[in-house]
């Protein structure tokens, strides 16, 4: 399990003092824990995502930025100043809330300036102020208009005009797609993105949605129980998961529990009831040892008859990454197929993801069907916790 | 750089925060401490005098080194041993209960139905129980009199259809009391019912039927149950006012009808025993405590949906 | 369309409440343009006994007093109210809470005679000691704002509790010290409850009758007592006339601030709901 988070700085900020500091802050609620011992490096710039289901701790972590919470004890650093002891008016922080929180008795106009109006901006420079912010999210013409009378998806926009346009040095999103529908979400997001880009502000996001996550962020932290368990980008996330927390977390997996037969620096092989597992990489470990074997479901492949020895990666894996099997459960969803395969000699079932390359590939295979289940070691990722 | 813990200091909270916290509090409750308890105890020490100062100090006697509380019992005394006190007492807590069960009886049907009208009827029927409140509660129960006199309205109008050779003494009695009372006190039955029916998931309804049950039992299973805070709400707004209540009793009630409030205001401007007229509120409060406590727990539930 | 029973039952028992309700009023209305001056028997339509009113000095300087009395409450009430019921919800912890919240809901219920009794003996401690205040439109002004504080709470309080704390968290962020969030976005979101309170705390000021009694002095009689003692001795023309005058007043005013209310409250509605998204309603 891991600890104090390792931080990676994106590419070409190497050595650059990190933005925003979180050191060690913790968030106690009578007995319980809601932020436990949290530390977090954020640069400038980056879209960062906390990411968890609900009652991980990400709402009260960036409730405690915002500053409506106050950390039982922690530091929070920002361009290197410690912010804790700041109010939240007094704070260069803002905040798009998830209900948008749009003040109904002010016009789309007056609530894009509201902030501005309490810095005691003039007049001429609010009012073009203003303007700049309802051209950046086009809704110029609905300035007029109340927050009722807007849509769903404009009341956002105002919401995130509002939030810009004090120019913060740091931008709050609470879940900003939670309130939209499937089809409008899919479009907000890489809107939302874009705008935030333009503005070159950096960007703190708490979601429960994996795909939002994916989606919008420059790096992501997975939260559960009040602590991170992973820092990176999307990419590193998904494909290098550092435990089973996060590698089940994010998508679906696929794990074998087996204890490693052979540990050498560029190869391990771990035998697990189901099959054999040759990994093409080294692991921190040692032989003897238990470990979960974790296969994602668009990694493995899905045939009736047995692989050509020439079709597997390399020579060595001949005879390993390879389990046979009964189809249980199938469910056909448009673009690929779902297969649920229990496997002989255990009582695993594995999730196998085909995507229908071609028109009939889904019709190939049914329920009951005998199928060979297959994958590559260079597609495995080893877990020891 | 350091990596020790740091806790947090809340002084700018205090400094912030802490005024208009204190302000906020403190005006309403000063005033409430002027206004409502210090008289409570200036009515208690009252009672327990010889006359009607409020020197506190009179309560204590230093002597021989021993320092004694004189309370002039008297008072209470002559109430508890008086049959006429034991029975005034008594009878404003029948006429109370019955209020409260006859207005609960008339208004829990009434609620029922406004919260089941069609949802674009139910402010206007609202506002028209409603209406009758905002016009003077005197005004209204003294046109009770009118109607039930002896030669008022219903007697009038029934002797002229003939129905009654002689008019129905209906004035002054336990019926006209009853009557005034359940009149004004109605509408702060529905109100508290009518909100909480209103608010009920017609859902739970509809399961309970597809689960077998019929109308009527699902009324009296699930329906009355959940209205329970409502009931328990309009019942003390109900009960415990009219348990100390005086100008109902004083228009229309008579010799048989025993207030309690109607011996307060004549102990106090009639006989100017102020002594006697304290000790009669200290021994009313008594019997109200236990409503009145449970009647604050329902206001502290009900709005224990704000924020911490 | 034929009517099931259960509507047929809704229908009559709902009808026999509001005749229940109205039928004091129909009759004092009916009543005040008796002719004769035995309020119950009929004499035929006039309107001496309005003409009477205008000269009925004891009532016009009552009228002039309360009118005073509950512009003076109902003020006094809305801020105390206000006070109390955002102490209340906003503040779910501090030391004598309880007591707070017994003392500001108790009113409500506290018969008046034991109100207006203890305030009384009280305000008379007071003057003995202090030689200050004397009973009189002062006195009855404090009576009644007690009574109206807690009227007003209530009515503050349910707004407030429905209200999402996110406008004021919202405020916050975007730089409001706690004072400039009160005034530039708590108050108009709950100035309709604080006017509803307003409304609610100057009625009941100007009906009030016993603890005007109690705490009243000489040369300060409210209407309510002189209207009580005259219905105390008997039937009186002159009640009926105020009434039907209070009713008329009354109904219109009620009336458009129903129409008024449930137009502004539509709209309230669906602003609020367009203003939130699925949680934090």
């Amino acid at each position: 399990m891991v600890t104090a988070a390792t931080v990676k700085a994106p590419p070409g900020k190497e050595g650059a003092v990190p933005f925003l500091q979180i050191r060690r802050v913790v968030k106690q609620f009578d007995e319980v824990f809601a932020v436990d011992d949290v530390s977090l490096d954020i640069q400038q710039g980056e879209i960062f995502a906390l990411l968890g289901s609900s009652g991980c701790g990400k709402s009260t972590l960036l409730r405690m930025l915002a500053g409506f919470e106050v950390p039982t004890s922690g530091q929070i650093m920002l361009a290197g100043k410690d912010i804790v002891s700041l109010a939240p008016y007094e704070r260069p922080i803002n905040m798009m809330f998830q209900s948008y929180a749009l003040f109904p008795h002010l016009s789309v106009w007056d609530n894009i300036a509201f902030g501005l109006r309490r810095d005691a901006m003039p007049k001429p420079e609010l009012q073009a102020r203003v303007e700049q912010m309802l051209e950046l999210v086009q809704l110029k013409a609905y300035a007029k208009r109340k927050p009722h009378q807007l849509s769903g998806g404009q009341q956002q926009r105002v919401a995130l005009a509002r939030s810009l346009a004090k120019r913060p040095q740091l931008l709050l999103l609470d879940e900003p797609l939670g309130a939209l529908d499937a089809k409008l979400r899919e479009r907000t997001q890489l809107e939302l993105v874009d705008i935030i880009e333009q503005v070159g502000v950096t960007c703190v996001m708490v979601t429960h949605d994996q795909e939002e996550a994916m989606v919008m962020a420059t790096r992501i932290g997975v939260m559960s129980e009040g602590k991170i368990l992973q820092i990176g980008r999307p990419s590193d996330i998904y494909e290098t998961p550092n435990c089973r927390f996060v590698a089940d977390f994010i998508g679906s997996v696929n794990l074998f529990k087996g204890t490693v037969d052979i540990d050498e620096a560029d190869h391990v092989v771990i035998n697990s009831p189901e099959c054999l597992h040759y990994v093409s990489h080294g692991i921190t470990g040692t032989a003897g040892m238990t470990v979960h074997v974790a296969v994602r479901p668009e990694k493995m492949t899905i045939q009736p008859e047995r692989p050509q020895d020439d079709e597997r990666e390399s020579p060595e894996q001949v005879g390993f990454n390879i389990a046979q099997g009964v189809i249980k459960d199938l469910a056909y969803l448009g673009s690929l197929t779902t297969y649920h395969v229990q496997l002989d000699g255990a009582a695993t079932v594995v999730k196998v993801t085909h995507t229908n390359a071609a028109r009939h590939d889904a019709s190939q295979l049914t329920w009951g069907d005998r199928v060979y289940v297959w994958w590559c070691g260079s597609d495995v990722v080893v877990l020891t916790g | 750089m350091t990596t020790a813990v740091k806790p947090v200091s809340f002084l700018h909270d205090k400094l912030t925060g802490a005024w208009g916290k204190n302000a906020v509090i403190g005006v309403p409750l000063t005033f409430l401490l002027i206004f409502f308890l210090l008289p409570f105890l200036v009515v208690f020490k009252i009672s327990v005098s010889e006359m009607d100062n409020v020197v506190f100090k009179d309560l204590f006697v230093w002597a021989d080194g021993v320092l004694q509380l004189r309370l002039k019992l008297g008072n209470y005394l002559f109430i508890a041993l008086d049959d006429l006190y034991f029975q005034t007492y008594l009878s404003s807590l029948r006429f109370a209960a019955v209020t409260t069960l006859v207005c609960l009886v008339i208004a829990y049907p009434f609620a029922y139905f406004m919260a089941r009208s069609p949802a674009d009827k139910r402010p206007a029927l609202l506002m028209l129980v409603m209406l009758p409140f905002w016009t003077s509660f005197l005004l209204r129960v003294y046109a009770w009199k009118m109607l039930l006199a002896d030669s008022g309205v219903f007697n009038n109008v029934a002797m002229a259809m003939g129905l009654l050779s002689e008019p129905v003494k209906m004035m002054n009695t336990p019926f006209s009391l009853v009557l005034g009372m359940v009149y004004t006190y109605v509408p702060f039955m529905i109100l508290p019912l009518y909100a909480n029916l209103v608010k009920m998931d017609l859902s739970l309804l509809e399961a309970a039927l597809d689960l077998g049950a019929t109308p009527w039992q699902a009324f009296w299973r699930i329906t009355v149950p959940l209205s329970k805070s409502g009931i328990i709400a309009g019942s003390m707004l109900v009960f415990i006012p009219c348990v100390g209540e005086f100008v109902i009793p004083e228009l229309l009630g008579g010799p048989q009808t025993l207030m309690i409030g109607r011996v307060l205001w004549d102990e106090f401007f009639s006989n100017n025993d102020w002594p006697m007229a304290a000790t009669v509120a200290v021994v009313m409060v008594l019997l109200i405590i236990v409503p009145l406590a449970l009647f604050n727990k329902y206001q502290a539930e009900s709005t224990a949906g704000g924020r911490a | 369309m034929k009517l099931s029973t259960g509507q047929m039952t809704s229908r009559v028992w709902m009808t026999l409440v509001f005749v229940f309700l109205y039928l004091p009023i129909v009759t004092l209305i009916v009543l005040s343009f008796n002719a004769s001056p035995m309020v119950t028997s009929w004499g035929g339509w006039s309107l001496r006994w309005y003409a009477a009113l205008a000269k009925d000095a004891e009532i016009i300087a009552g009228f002039k007093l309360s009118l005073q009395i509950a512009f003076l409450t109902a003020c006094a009430s809305v801020i105390l109210g206000t006070l109390a019921a955002i102490a209340l919800n906003r503040f779910k912890r501090f030391p004598g809470r309880t007591l707070f919240a017994g003392m500001v809901n108790s009113p409500l219920v506290m018969p008046e005679v034991i109100i207006g009794l203890s305030l009384l003996l009280m305000l008379v401690s007071v003057q003995r000691a202090f030689g200050f205040p004397d009973r009189g439109l002062l006195t009855i002004w404090f009576g009644h704002t007690l009574l109206g504080m807690a009227y007003a709470t209530v009515v503050v309080q349910s707004r407030l509790q429905e209200m999402s704390p996110q406008f004021e968290e919202a405020a916050q962020d975007l730089g409001c010290r706690p004072w400039q969030v009160f005034f530039l976005v708590t108050l108009p979101l709950i100035s309709q409850a604080i006017g509803s309170a307003w409304l609610l705390t100057f009625t009941l000021s100007l009906d009030d009758v016993v603890l005007s009694a109690f705490l009243s002095g000489p040369g300060s009689t409210t209407m309510p007592i002189t209207i009580f003692s005259r219905a105390r001795l008997g039937l009186s023309p002159s009640v009926n006339t105020v009434a039907t005058l209070t009713v008329a007043v009354v109904s219109v005013g009620v009336v458009l601030a129903s129409v008024w209310l449930s137009r502004a409250e539509r709209r309230r509605a669906q602003e609020m709901s367009a203003a939130f998204r699925g949680a934090g309603g």
